[in-house]
């Protein structure tokens, strides 16, 4: 990973003015964001607010319209997908992304080989390659699901992939994580246990996350950013955004 | 040079008219069912056989025409209806459905035709020839393209100006969002493959006329049809059009001028578009 | 993790066996049986091949007939235009079908979905076009006649069929156990990972595009290996060998034998090759046949014979 080095306080996550147009629907718009390093910022707003749009600008799974994307001072917005991971961010999917026929550590050790280079190697099996199946492993035990390792992945229980959706973006060290809607469909018990398992991540990481759940994202992040319509439309600490009334007049009849 | 010019642009848009025909259906089916129809060729050959057997035992072209129109139309429905129900999404098997069906109509037509060329003959305006100045021009030819604007006309009518019109767009932009409009989707899916069959089956009769027509011919036209899509975009009917242009100009000169290399010549244009806009001329992302 | 091992020994011991059977069958059988076991094993190691992008991949190649083509046009023609030796021949064959996946690879690419298919089948439709009608260099209609075994200089008769089997089928086994140790790299399992989730590859560092484009470049290359093993075993190439009836068997053997399988499209070349030959004997119609088991595949066993098994495996287990 290379990081700029220097300035004292560098944002790790900045995006300016940044806009992206489908056609004639503008869904983001000219959002401003600033995150600094270490904060855990929760993305909140009604449906078809622009927050999973952003996510896959900044993860660059989408090419953005104009503006900016800068990660720790370095400008990302027209580095390809993959190589924005190199440089330590991380994502994970609002629909679960795993693959699906493949086992949990399989799963693991595929992400686990995405930042090295014998990912291009055609001879020897991967099942050779000790040191990833070991680093999968220590992944799952620290999200306590150890005993999953064999389990098919779309044969897990919706929480349990919720889980791995996260180790996977764990597993290649990312400075910069987004959470998409890490919560999405899960019952209230597992709701807590995912709610937890974010609590307890590395508190060195930024964590970017969308948050339909107001309860989760009051507890998780320092700092809350409301999106309505593509453009940001308040932001402020977690009390100021629940005492927001115009907040909560966006969001009145679009909560599910 | 002059003269050159003229024959091989005249043969060229003639050619085109034919082509349009061809690549018009196709692209509706790629646009709207996804579908990569291996039997569209067989749309096409079978259309041509329909016509020439009717004007053998009438020696009516407009009875054939129209015969092989709803021949073929009723063809492409029951295929959809009854193979490619199911499928949807998958594109392998579509295609080694669509492949299987034009396999066998095409050994069909060699059991029942075997494998000389057959020809029809045209309504006998159609083999004089017009004189415009020094160059003369053979009025089948005039005939084809005349027949593929008349057809391309109703065709932009239909699709810009009437409601079925409007379905049949909205179905090729988002199936999807269609269907949440309360748009009988099966029913358009049936008809565009009905349409697109009987777009092919005039081809098909007016070239059985042209030239002849022989098992195997679907096959060799399919190439064709392919890369008017590609090159027009699919789902497109404008694009089909200039498409069919195109490749039409392009086929002939390059068979006129390096015939060795005229697969070559078409596959130029193809290239040019894939590589700066792979989505064809007028294809939507 | 004992449950693996035991699958993958089992997978072993029927490779084995597999491969034990072809190497002591042609003393058994007659003469025109292993004449088309060594049609089906050039097939079988096109039909890997293809399957490495079709079943692994999902990179759903239409055109991949053009490359095999490549390979044997290319052979035919530097066998009885040059005389080469059969070292040069083979390089050339796979270079040239490599070369032309990578230029062809260029252009695919550039479109998902649908379009890879219909691109990748005109293409192969043009190339098929090109070798059609470059008659000075291709023989156009007629093809190249007369290509001539190869002379290894080991005192092998290659012109006797039992012995031009072996040398065959010693290609096989060198194919597939080089595409069996791909499948299981890195490289291989990359590949899988993104036939099951492209976007989730991209967020985690995979340059797609590039590994795609090796996939390509790789099929190719084997591909072209065995048009040039054909080119040998027929002695004779014509356009029939690139036509669209020629891509679509290729598919047709990945999908009846189970894509995605290592087994399936040599299951699957072997059942196409075996079923044309023999069903000509009796009919004329052929191809209706043929047609039926286009039909029939798609409709009812899209997953293939491989397919078909562990359906009735896991429907045992479960009764």
């Amino acid at each position: 990973m290379n990081l700029p080095i220097g300035e004292a306080v560098r944002s790790a996550l900045e995006c300016e003015s940044l806009t992206k147009r489908f056609g004639g629907l503008e869904a983001v718009k000219e959002v401003n964001l600033r995150v600094d390093a270490g904060e855990r910022r929760a993305i909140i707003g009604p449906n078809g607010a622009g927050k999973t749009t952003l996510f896959s600008l900044i993860s660059g799974l989408y090419p953005v319209t104009s503006g900016s994307i800068r990660i720790f001072g370095q400008d990302i917005t027209h580095v390809p997908s993959h190589r924005r991971t190199h440089l330590g961010l991380g994502r994970t999917f609002q629909i679960t992304n795993l693959f699906p026929t493949l086992s949990v550590i399989d799963n693991l050790v595929m992400a686990a080989i995405g930042l090295k280079g014998m990912k291009f190697q055609m001879v020897r099996p991967l099942s050779t390659y000790g040191e990833f199946y070991d680093r999968a492993g220590e992944v799952l035990e620290s999200v306590g699901m150890a005993e999953k390792r064999w389990e098919v992945a779309k044969n897990l229980s919706y929480g349990e992939q919720r889980q791995i959706e996260i180790s996977l973006a764990l597993i290649s060290n990312p400075v910069v994580l987004l959470l998409d809607e890490p919560t999405a469909g899960l019952s209230p018990a597992d709701s807590v246990m995912m709610t937890e398992m974010i609590h307890h991540l590395d508190p060195k990481i930024t964590i970017l996350l969308i948050e339909h759940n107001m309860d989760v994202a009051l507890q998780v992040a320092d700092r809350i950013t409301v999106l309505h319509q593509g453009g940001v439309f308040a932001e402020g600490s977690p009390t100021e955004i629940r005492n927001n009334t115009r907040v909560q007049e966006i969001y009145f009849g679009t909560e599910d | 040079m002059m003269g050159f010019l003229v024959a091989q642009t005249f043969n060229g848009i003639s050619y085109a008219a034919l082509l349009f025909l061809l690549g018009g259906g196709l692209t509706l089916i790629l646009g709207v069912m996804k579908v990569v129809n291996i039997a569209h060729g067989s749309f096409y050959l079978v259309g041509g056989y329909i016509g020439y057997v009717i004007v053998r035992y009438t020696g009516n072209f407009y009875l054939a025409l129209s015969g092989a129109c709803i021949g073929i139309g009723l063809f492409g429905m029951t295929m959809e209806r009854f193979f490619l129900r199911g499928l949807e999404g998958q594109n392998l098997r579509q295609m080694l459905m669509t492949m299987g069906i034009a396999l066998f109509f095409q050994d069909l037509l060699l059991l029942i035709f075997e494998g000389y060329p057959l020809n029809l003959n045209p309504p006998a305006f159609c083999m004089l020839e017009l004189q415009v100045g020094k160059y003369s021009f053979h009025v089948l030819r005039l005939f084809m393209i005349g027949a593929a604007a008349v057809i391309y006309v109703i065709l932009w009518w239909f699709q810009e100006k009437t409601r079925a019109g409007a379905i049949l767009r909205a179905a090729v932009d988002n199936k999807e969002i269609a269907q949440g409009l309360g748009i009988n989707v099966p029913f358009v899916t049936m008809g565009v493959f009905g349409l697109g069959g009987l777009l092919a089956a005039i081809g098909g009769v007016v070239g059985c006329a042209f030239t002849a027509i022989y098992p195997g011919l679907d096959f060799e036209l399919l190439p064709l049809a392919f890369v008017i899509v590609i090159v027009g975009g699919m789902g497109s009917l404008k694009g089909a059009l200039v498409g069919a242009i195109i490749v039409g100009l392009v086929d002939n000169f390059g068979r006129a001028i390096f015939p060795e290399l005229s697969y070559f010549t078409l596959f130029a244009p193809m290239v040019v578009i894939l590589a700066l806009r792979p989505i064809g001329l007028f294809g939507k992302e | 993790m004992l449950k693996r091992l035991e699958s993958r020994k089992r997978k072993f011991l029927a490779l084995g066996a597999a491969v034990g059977v072809l190497v002591l069958l042609p003393p058994i059988f007659p003469k025109y049986v292993v004449i088309l076991m060594t049609q089906s094993l050039v097939y079988a190691i096109v039909a890997m091949s293809l399957d490495l992008l079709i079943g692994y991949t999902n990179l759903k190649s239409l055109g991949h007939g053009a490359f095999f083509a490549i390979g044997a046009y290319t052979s035919a023609i530097l066998v009885t235009k040059l005389h080469v030796g059969f070292g040069v021949s083979l390089l050339s064959s796979m270079g040239m079908a490599a070369g032309a996946s990578a230029l062809v690879g260029l252009l695919t690419l550039r479109a998902a979905g649908i379009y890879f298919l219909l691109i990748t089948l005109a293409i192969a439709m043009c190339i098929w076009g090109l070798l059609y009608r470059w008659v000075s260099l291709t023989g156009g209609d007629n093809g190249i006649m007369d290509i001539p075994r190869p002379n290894l200089g080991l005192g092998l008769d290659l012109l006797d069929t039992v012995t031009f089997y072996y040398f065959i089928l010693f290609f096989f086994v060198v194919c597939l156990i080089l595409i069996f140790l791909l499948v299981r790299s890195p490289f291989g399992r990359t590949l899988v990972g993104i036939r099951d989730s492209e976007s989730r590859m991209k967020v985690l560092g995979f340059n797609v595009w590039l590994h795609k484009y090796l996939a390509l470049i790789i099929a190719g290359a084997f591909a072209g290996l065995a048009g040039n093993l054909y080119s040998y075993y027929n002695r004779f190439v014509g356009p029939g060998d690139s036509d669209l009836m020629q891509c679509m068997e290729f598919v047709l053997m990945v999908s009846i034998g189970g894509q995605g399988t290592l087994i399936g499209p040599n299951i699957g070349a072997f059942l196409i090759t075996f079923l044309k030959n023999m069903v000509s004997v009796y009919t004329k119609r052929y191809l209706m046949i043929l047609a039926f088991v286009y039909i029939l595949t798609a409709k009812y066993a899209p997953e293939g014979v491989i397919g078909l098994l562990k359906r009735f495996q896991t429907r045992g287990k479960l009764a």
